[in-house]
This record gives structure tokens, sequence and C-alpha cells, in this order.
């Protein structure tokens, strides 16, 4: 996958010198996916729903287990043995994520519970101290719910208003639109890396670097972006980046918000409780420091030592083959889908991610969902949480086909199978 | 594929075609809309009652098969039908898609309705039958519709 303004990956690549993986990387891989391995409705599994959830290696549901099972103890704070290896493998996991996203230090990353409650955290402490009324906050027209939704509570609250940068019938950002709606109103852009419902890929360094030559800070939406491309937010330069552990192949429930120090720093806690304090009485409280003033009692620990694991597994095979190789699924499912009749592929962006997002002719999403699950081929039918998109395109909802580096071009076949078979069934 | 052959037989593909007693009911005296913000599906039932018994009734509204079907063959059989037989009916046919059962009666009652059985295997789907019923009875007893309770 060609990504504009990203660097080149920071991670170390496997042993193997192939630039993307064959299919016999990819029979091993599935290997270690144990979910991958089932017949659903007497059919194999084609599992093509990974913009919403990623299967998980086995490496990943055995750090969890580990933890459960020997390390079992709360984090910072006992003095026993269990606390000091659950607090271990803790520590290590934020390095982890640290190392993944090339930031310059470990305290500029804090765990949420997701994607959603990262951009939450940043409206209500971030947002709340910063953004007055007659303020602007600049999201684009392709965002998620969970990157318009915060912002919208946030300027009812405030008496500010959210404006949005417009897109293409292809999908693409308007970037000269884009650049107009940032002014000196502007106190934020929120914008996403990937989009989920169309594979739109934003040319972010650039709209980063047009935010700050008006000093406006920006939040990343990366939900999409890391499981598929390598980021490097020193480089990128944005002020925050937000993701979800489970569609990088780790975990439910936990997420990250990487935010640079002095911004972090500036910001009011985001919950009180445990952890997050240095000193309490009742009359003065003093907050720890980073990155403890924002997680606030017991973490998620046997999540964040899950998603750990999942970098270390992502890291091994290479973001950059990974890439590579979910952009061949990309190209020859682009090229087996489109000439089926009656079908249209929505989002056409010429930088684009691993996924098919389509129309049928005469059949609604939801019955070509319910036909193609019969056949086992797992995908997403609806709007995608992102109701404005389909709006946008006057669609109550697409069938969404999202791919990962454990699927086959064999897969993409029995994709299109399904499809015709959803034909038959509609007689179109 | 029996299942699915089941669930999208050739009555319920027809009537998702060609949805019949579709469009505004003009005039009308109730009228309510139902929306599945899950899936998008939405839909307005319009009705005329004359002595408690349903005289007209009409929809319109966007969704996938299953539920423009239901919602076509729905209004096919609750005309003419008094305010206490279409409650009966609901209940029926609530019965029947998430329990997949009716007695002999009921499958009388039921008729062409009974096409619907096959949603017993496909749960996440119900909804997408019962949406139109929901609205249809919210709008004769003047109530805002509840389909959060399948």
């Amino acid at each position: 996958m060609a990504i504009t303004g990203l660097p080149l990956a920071v991670h170390p690549t496997s042993a193997s010198s192939s630039e993307t993986l064959t299919s016999a990387d990819v029979a091993r891989i599935r290997q270690d996916f144990p979910a991958l391995h089932q017949m659903v409705h007497g059919q194999p599994l084609v599992y093509l729903d990974n913009a919403a959830t990623s299967q998980k290696p086995r490496s990943v549901l055995d750090a969890i287990d580990h933890y459960y099972a020997e390390d079992c103890a709360n984090v910072h704070r006992g003095v026993h043995l269990l606390s000091q290896r659950a607090s271990d493998s803790f520590d290590a996991a934020r390095q982890k994520v640290q190392r993944f996203l090339g930031a310059a230090h470990s305290k500029e990353i804090i765990f949420t519970r997701g994607a959603t409650e990262s951009i939450n955290l940043v409206a209500a402490t971030y947002g709340r101290k910063n953004i007055c009324a007659g303020d602007e906050v600049l999201i684009t027209a392709m965002e998620h719910h969970s990157n318009i939704v915060p912002w919208q509570m946030l300027c009812d609250e405030k008496g500010a208003t959210l404006r949005v940068a417009p897109i293409t019938t292809s999908g693409e950002l308007i970037i000269e639109e884009f650049e107009r709606l940032l002014t000196p109103r502007t106190k934020l852009a929120a914008i996403s890396h990937i989009s989920n419902a169309l594979g739109t890929v934003n040319p972010i360094a650039h709209m980063i670097e047009m935010a700050h030559r008006k000093n406006v800070p920006v939040l990343v939406d990366g939900a999409q972006a890391v499981p598929h491309a390598a980021v490097n937010v020193q480089a990128l330069d944005c002020d925050f980046y937000a993701f979800s552990g489970h569609k990088l192949y780790g975990p439910t429930g936990i997420g990250v918000l990487y935010g640079k120090a002095k911004l972090l720093e500036a910001m009011p806690p985001y919950q009180g409780g445990g952890d997050m304090i240095r000193t309490v009485s009742f009359t003065k409280t003093t907050y720890n420091s980073l990155p403890y003033k924002f997680e606030a009692g017991t973490p998620d620990i046997a999540g964040v030592i899950g998603l750990g694991a999942a970098i270390d597994y992502v890291n091994a095979i290479g973001l950059d083959r990974i890439a590579a190789y979910e952009h061949q699924l990309l190209e020859y499912a682009t090229q087996r889908v489109s000439p089926l009749p009656g079908l249209r592929i929505i989002g056409t962006a010429r930088e684009k991610a691993g996924l098919v997002s389509f129309v049928m002719d005469g059949v609604h999403p939801h019955d070509l969902g319910t036909i193609m699950d019969r056949q086992g081929v797992a995908v997403r039918a609806g709007h995608h949480c992102a109701m404005p998109v389909m709006e946008l395109f006057g669609l109550a909802g697409t069938t969404r086909a999202s791919f990962a580096f454990y699927n086959t071009l064999e897969e993409v076949d029995t994709l299109v199978a399904a499809i015709q078979k959803a034909r038959e069934v509609f007689g179109q | 594929m029996n299942e699915l052959e089941n669930l999208y037989q050739e009555l319920i593909v027809d009537h998702s075609k060609n949805p019949r007693n579709f469009g505004k009911l003009e005039p009308h005296d109730h009228e309510a809309t139902g929306y599945n913000p899950l899936c998008g599906d939405k839909v307005t039932v319009f009705l005329q009652m004359e002595n408690e018994v349903v005289k007209n009734v009409q929809f319109h509204g966007v969704g996938c098969a299953i539920s423009t079907a239901s919602a076509s063959l729905m209004t096919e059989r609750l005309k003419g039908k008094s305010q206490a037989d279409a409650e009966k009916l609901f209940t029926e046919f609530h019965g029947l898609v998430t329990q997949g059962t009716a007695d002999a009666a009921a499958q009388e009652r039921l008729g062409k309705l009974q096409a619907f059985s096959g949603l017993r295997e496909f749960p996440m789907r119900v909804k997408c039958a019962t949406l139109a019923w929901h609205t249809f009875r919210a709008a004769m007893r003047g109530e805002e519709p509840d389909i959060s309770v399948e």
C-alpha cells in the first residue's frame, strides 16, 4: 500500500528478504490464528470483517492467559513478586507501544479503552480547557462517529462550531477546502488517518503541516491505520494519535492515546481515582506525573500485556510486508469485484487501504450480508458507524469486505462467488 | 443453503421487489414511523380505522428485502381485521418469527405470513421482519414504536 506522507517503517522486518508475503508465509501465519480454522454454517470461515475487529494470534491469547494464570496481581502497588512481574510486563508493553509509534517518551503513551475513549479523553480535557465560545473544531466528512460525536458534544457545551472539510465522490478529501477551513478560530483539527467506510488514506503529514502553519494542533484517529501501515508520530509531528488494540490483532477493551508530552502535561486530568494522584487529602489533591495522571484506577492489565504481544507479532512479520501484501489483496479484490453486473464500489480514492465497500442494484446490504454469511463469508453490512458518509453517497449502507494479512487470494474468490450467489437469490 | 432458500423464497423476494400497498395513504387517521438505528431501516405505516376495524393500511420506507416484504405482506393481511384480531395476529406473527411456532389455528390466521417461519434460523434478522408490525401496532394504539424488545 502506497501511503503518501508516511515515513518508512521503523520496524524490524522478519528474517525473510521478501518485500511481501508469499502464499507459504500466509499459510504459516494462518496457523497462528485459532479462530480462522472453523466451519460456519457448514462452510469454512472466510473472515473479511477485519476493519470491525481482527482475529487474535495464539501468542496474544497466551500472553493474556499467562498473566491471569501466573502473574495475576495489581500493578505499581504491591511489594510482592507477582505484582512485580505484572508491573514489569505492563511497563514493557508501554515501551513496545512507544517504539511502535515512534514516540519520544513512553510517558506519552496513555492506555485507554480504545480509540473512542482516547478521542473522548482529548475532548474532555484538552478540549474543555482550550476551546471556548466562538471557536471551531475542524473534522472531515469521512470521519467515524467516534471522531464526530465527542467534538459535537464539546461544541454544544462550549458554544463552539464544528466545521467539516468536504470530500469528493471518489471519497478523497478536498485538501484546498481543508486548508481554507483552517482559520484563526480553529482550535483543533481531528482527522482520520484511514477511513473505515471508504478505505481512503488521507495525506495526514501534509494536513498536519498545513494545520501547524496556522498553529492548529492535530488529533489523528489511527484506528484503521496502525494495523496496516507503519506510523511514526514524531515524523508526522501529530499532536495526538489514537488507536484501538483489537483492530491490531490485540484484545478488545484496550486502546492508546499518544500525546506530545508538553500538551499532556498542561492538560487537566481525565478521571479521578487511584493511580492518577500523588497525594490526597480532603482539602487538596496533587496529581501524578505522566502517563499516570490520565490512568485512574486499576488498568486493563491483561489487555495491555495482550496488546504488547500483538505488537510483537506484527513487528515479527513487518508492517511493510503486511502493507505490500494487503495491497495485493486489495488490487485483486477490486479487479474481481468491480466487473460484477449491477455492482458499484463506494470509495475509489487513489490511496486506499485494504477494504472494498460496495452496493449492488436490487440487493440490500443486509440481505447480501446474510446470504454471504451462509456461505461462510463474514463481512460488514450497514452504515459502518459513518452515517454522514452514507448520507453523502445517498445510501442507507454498504457491504464491506476488509482484509488482513491472513486473508488469501482464494478467499477473495469465495467472496466473489458469494456475491454471485446473492444475485441468483434475487434473480438479478 | 436450504435455510437461505427457505428465507428468501419466491413470495418474499417478490414482495420485496414489488411491495403492495406502498405509498402514503390519503386520507389516514393513524400514522407511526419505526426506525432501526442498527441497520437504518425505516418504515412509516398509515392507517384508516373505522369502528375499530382496519379499513385501509399502507406503508412507505426503506429497508432490506425482509423488512420490505414483511411490511407488504402485513398490509395485505391486516385489511378488514378488527383491532382485537390485529393485536392477536401481531402476537402470533411474533411467535412465528422468534420461536418458529404456530398452532393449526394460528397457521390458518397467518396464511401467507407463514413464509417468514424460516427466520427462526436467522436470529439477527428477526427485527427486520418485526419492524413493520411494531410500527403498525404503535400507529393503531397511538404509541411510539418500540423495537428494542426483540
